[in-house]
């Protein structure tokens, strides 16, 4: 059987991701982004006993394999998930695609059978 | 491929004027929708409503409960008899303490045609490129179990493994 290079591709490819969520702090950070993001690092230090430098250093980590991404607000910097763009536009239209066909399939039952 | 509208058909066994009156009147709208609207649809007119189980199919109704009571609104837009209905909403606008009103809305449209006795629904919705990007990732994240359902399985694994 031939290897499957696309497969073999994008396991090294998800390597630097593994790096980066093989981490407690890191894992965390993501967790709670992913929880209600975007977050300045003021928001995402309450509560950590972790610097606000250590926590900073974990983020540029995360933003490095593509898992996060900053933006700016006046002063502040916001920190959230970094979605694939086009990966999400897809899987929202696949979504909203779905429900209208279980919500079709409702009307259908409404009219043809009453 | 388009990331910014969607098309669905369905062909109806039964007369366009049923089908209209299940898409315009808002009670009949709203039983198999699985909303109950304040009022009748008027064009051009915004009108409220709260999220119900739909009652024509128990699956989807259990599917619906946990949004039970939840205020929903759509902006109705158009309404040409037996061939036209549409209206804009806040895809996905259900998210608790979230201020949707500053964001844009889709349109949904219907479009009846007669097929001798039958009738061909299309839906079209679009506007969801003018959505923002995070937004749009919450509407299947939380189907998912978003990343926090990733890493719970993640230290699931690594759980037992050790």
């Amino acid at each position: 059987m031939r290897p499957n290079r696309a497969a073999e591709t994008n396991l090294r490819g998800a390597a630097p991701l593994f790096a980066a969520l093989g981490d407690q702090t890191r894992l965390a950070l993501v967790a709670r982004l992913s929880a209600g993001g975007p977050h300045s690092i003021a928001r995402l230090t309450v509560g950590s006993a972790i610097t606000r430098q250590a926590i900073t250093k974990h983020l540029h980590v995360l933003s490095a394999a593509g898992l996060v991404r900053h933006t700016r607000r006046g002063r502040e910097q916001l920190w959230q998930l970094e979605p694939g763009r086009l990966e999400t536009a897809h899987k929202f239209l696949a979504e909203i695609s779905r429900q209208w066909d279980t919500r079709l399939t409702r009307l259908r039952n409404l009219v043809e059978n009453s | 491929m388009s990331t910014d509208r969607i098309e669905k058909k369905i062909l109806l066994r039964v007369p366009r004027s049923r089908v209209w009156r299940a898409l315009t009147d808002s009670a009949e709208f709203g039983h198999w929708f699985g909303v109950r609207f304040e009022g009748p649809f008027q064009p051009g007119t915004p009108i409220s409503g709260i999220m119900v189980p739909t009652a024509v199919d128990a699956e989807a109704a259990k599917s619906q409960k946990p949004f039970e009571g939840k205020p929903f609104e759509f902006v109705i837009d158009r309404i040409e008899p037996e061939r036209l209905f549409s209206f804009k909403w806040h895809p996905f606008g259900v998210e608790e303490g979230i201020d949707y009103s500053a964001e844009p809305m889709t349109l949904i449209e219907f479009v009846l045609e007669e097929r001798g006795a039958e009738t061909m629904l299309t839906i079209t919705e679009s506007g969801f490129e003018q959505i923002p990007l995070y937004r749009r990732a919450r509407a299947f994240q939380a189907n998912e179990g978003g990343w926090t359902g990733v890493l719970r399985r993640i230290a699931k694994h690594l759980g037992h493994a050790s």
